[in-house]
């Protein structure tokens, strides 16, 4: 009986729609997989070494490497559950076709529990955690202890991942959760309040007892078992296969009616953001990149403006770039409605550029406080604002002209890249929107002055924004010759 | 009204549809029939350019379908439930399509009070999202949706598939009274023949592509129709 389940499991992943793609990017994305797999193995090897190095050079202070991975261990578990939490699925939707057939309820959820099993969310942290542990070893630790808390390591993994299947959905236990822990890790990084101090020990005491690995070794046979009994009794088309309704609400939106004639896609493109979970998802990450200027904060960007003027496109066009570059992807459910229904390309574009401008001003509204950290800052934003809602957001819609991926509005599970959605020509698009700002910065910054070249730019968006409508009719043209490849291409179903 | 032109459409060198001429005449109800593959859906998808032909062309109201998007302020369709918007209510979708098409809200409520019998208590008032009502009740939105703002042309691809019969029965009278307006042309597709030559003025039989019978509808349409689909399964037969 494994033998179907693994021969489905085979043709589910070979026939999978990432598959069947073109073969330079089947070989780019097996590379960049192949990459991850040994980045984390030369991790796993070579992060006693480095951490090791710190250490002699007084980087860090602690006794041995040792005691610095177990140190900021409690991160990497949380970080595991968060990415499980956002990306790992309950494996239930390939389980409707076999509970008819004669297998028992017992075997299906074995099965969909295995998968999780054998996943590539627990085959990563393995592959930091043997090799690691093999250095351990090297390095003379004790076996015992270092066996032990390897075998711990893999108790809380496996316990985190059938956690994982049964919070899942639950969002309000796992929001408030994943906040405070990252409170706890910016306390940390400013050393207010040190949380490992804490849990430090709790990972040192399973290397220290060699016995100990039986406590979250057992977990994860209590997680696992509790795991396998509520997935058991969730297994009726009604309970847990049964996807989620939420009761309607609806909100009066009439306010946007001043907009006029662009207020109805507005109005829609609202209710799309606030009631599908992948485009909330989007928007709300969007505005996640309003802090992305501390990236930059350090002594070595400090004095270069030109990263801040990087700063000061992704700040205040976060949204602009993350929901703005799958335009029109968002309606792709309902595309064939959209260009046989009574809508003009002109209106639908524009409403989606209305969009983004509104929220490029917001995140720019938000990113007043840079004014703290200096004028330069402050000054970057502006540019950076002026030059996404004047020229980016065109340049936006004009990528969108080549983007056919159909999104699934009410999943999450490609809400962090879409490998489909990067083609050569969209890449193309990533010149005029990052590259050449910065071009005209030093351009202008270099033979004149810094102020020169901030005006550069914000001269640059001016520009975009007076010929705007020249740029949409050529944006038009586009979208009208791709239409009936857009069409056919979001009609296919992942 | 519509005219259609040495219309074809080739997918790798198979023809799906191969039409030399077609006119219908505004007023007139057609319903199309033919088995699956016989390009019902195909020619459906061409009049409201979602596909690109590979020769000819339609003219509706004297518009050129591939070249302009004139044709679409007086058409309206609903082929599939990619014409729905899943995060929407009802209402809500009502309200986006009526506003699409120059009507405010109380215009639009007019519709939905028109046609709450054919919603039979259901889909209107439920506080259900499309995306979660059943395929039925989908399918009823949907139809109801493309009656909005008195369009000229109506294209239903299938309407009675997935219907209780109640609703069959209710919209078999709808789409009567759309075919006694002279104003208003309707192509209907369907794979029951019973509903077909109950509805439509004039019955087009799909073949391979190909138009093999144009019959205006007289009370032996439906044999006519049913024995021709009965040769086909017959003569299927002899050959194996």
């Amino acid at each position: 009986m494994l033998k179907y389940f693994l021969s489905l499991e085979w043709k589910s992943f070979l026939r999978s729609a990432a598959f069947k793609q073109n073969l330079a990017i089947k070989i780019i994305l097996g590379f960049f997989a192949f990459i991850i797999l040994l980045e984390f193995i030369g991790l796993g090897a070579g992060s006693y070494f480095i951490l090791e190095e710190f250490i002699e050079d007084g980087k860090i202070n602690a006794g041995n490497p040792f005691e610095v991975i177990n140190k900021f261990l409690i991160f990497w578990f949380v970080v595991d559950l968060v990415f499980r939490y956002a990306m790992q699925k309950m494996p239930v939707a390939n389980i409707k076709p076999l509970l008819y057939l004669p297998f028992t309820k017992g075997k299906i959820v074995k099965y969909a529990l295995g998968k999780t099993v054998f996943s590539f969310f627990t085959l990563l942290p393995a592959m930091f955690f043997i090799p690691f542990s093999i250095v351990l070893l090297v390095k003379g630790y004790d076996v015992a202890g270092v066996i032990s808390w390897h075998l711990a390591m893999l108790g809380i993994t496996l316990s985190l991942n059938f956690l994982n299947i049964f919070i899942n959905n639950k969002d309000v236990v796992f929001y408030p959760v994943a906040a405070i822990m990252g409170v706890f890790a910016i306390t940390q990084y400013y050393g207010i309040f040190d949380i490992t101090i804490y849990t430090q020990p709790v990972f040192e005491f399973f290397y220290n007892n060699a016995w100990s690995f039986v406590l979250p070794i057992g977990s994860a046979v209590f997680f696992g078992w509790y795991a396998y009994k509520y997935f058991k009794g969730q297994l009726y088309l009604d309970a847990g296969l049964k996807s989620k309704v939420k009761e309607a609400k609806t909100e009066d939106l009439s306010f946007l009616d001043r907009f006029g004639k662009i207020s109805t896609y507005l109005k829609n493109d609202i209710k799309l953001i606030k009631r599908n979970k992948r485009a909330r998802t989007t928007f709300i990450m969007g505005f996640l990149f309003v802090f992305y200027g501390f990236f930059f904060m350090n002594d070595i960007y400090e004095q270069i403006n030109g990263m801040k003027i990087f700063a000061g496109l992704f700040c205040t066009g976060g949204f602009l770039f993350s929901f703005g570059g799958l335009v029109p992807s968002w309606d792709s459910s309902y595309y064939k409605l959209m260009m046989s229904q009574n809508i003009p390309y002109r209106e639908f574009l524009l409403s989606k550029w209305w969009l983004m401008v509104i929220c490029t001003a917001v995140s720019f509204l938000i990113c007043t406080f840079y004014l703290y950290f200096g004028l330069d800052w402050w000054l970057a934003m502006v540019c950076g604002a002026i030059y996404n809602i004047g020229f980016n957001s065109s340049v936006v819609l004009w990528g969108g002209a080549y983007v056919k991926t159909p999104i699934d509005l009410t999943s999450n599970k490609k809400a962090f890249g879409d490998s489909k959605a990067f083609n050569a020509k969209t890449l193309l698009m990533l010149i005029p929107k990052l590259i050449l700002p910065i071009v005209i910065y030093y351009a202008f910054g270099l033979t004149i002055s810094e102020s020169a070249g901030f005006i550069a730019i914000a001269v640059t968006g001016i520009l975009g924004l007076l010929f705007r409508n020249k740029i949409f009719e050529i944006i038009e043209g586009l979208y009208k010759e791709e239409k009936y490849d857009t069409i056919a291409a979001y009609a296919q179903k992942n | 009204m519509i005219s259609i032109q040495n219309l074809s459409k080739q997918y790798n060198g198979v023809s799906v549809l191969d039409i030399e001429h077609l006119e219908i005449p505004q007023g007139q109800a057609i319903g199309l029939v033919g088995n699956n593959g016989a390009g019902k859906t195909t020619l459906f998808s061409l009049l409201l350019d979602l596909i690109q032909a590979n020769s000819g062309h339609i003219e509706s109201n004297g518009v050129r379908v591939d070249k302009s998007e004139e044709w679409k302020p007086f058409t309206s369709a609903f082929v599939d439930e990619s014409f729905l918007i899943g995060y929407l209510t009802p209402e809500e979708y009502f309200y986006f399509i009526g506003e699409l098409r120059g009507l405010n809200k109380a215009d639009v409520d007019a519709v939905m009070a028109k046609y709450m019998d054919f919603f039979n208590g259901e889909a209107i008032g439920q506080k259900k999202y499309l995306r979660d009502l059943s395929k039925g009740n989908q399918k009823k939105v949907g139809i109801v949706a493309s009656l909005i703002g008195n369009p000229k042309v109506i294209i239903l691809d299938e309407p009675f598939a997935n219907l209780d019969p109640s609703t069959q029965i209710r919209l078999k009278n709808i789409i009567k009274d759309l075919a006694n307006d002279p104003e208003v042309t309707v192509l209907v597709s369907s794979h029951d023949l019973i509903h077909v030559t109950e509805v439509a003025q004039r019955v087009v039989l799909l073949e391979k592509g190909k138009v093999v019978k144009d019959i205006v509808k007289t009370a032996g349409t439906f044999h006519e129709l049913e024995s021709y689909f009965k040769g086909i399964s017959e003569n299927y037969q002899e050959e194996e």
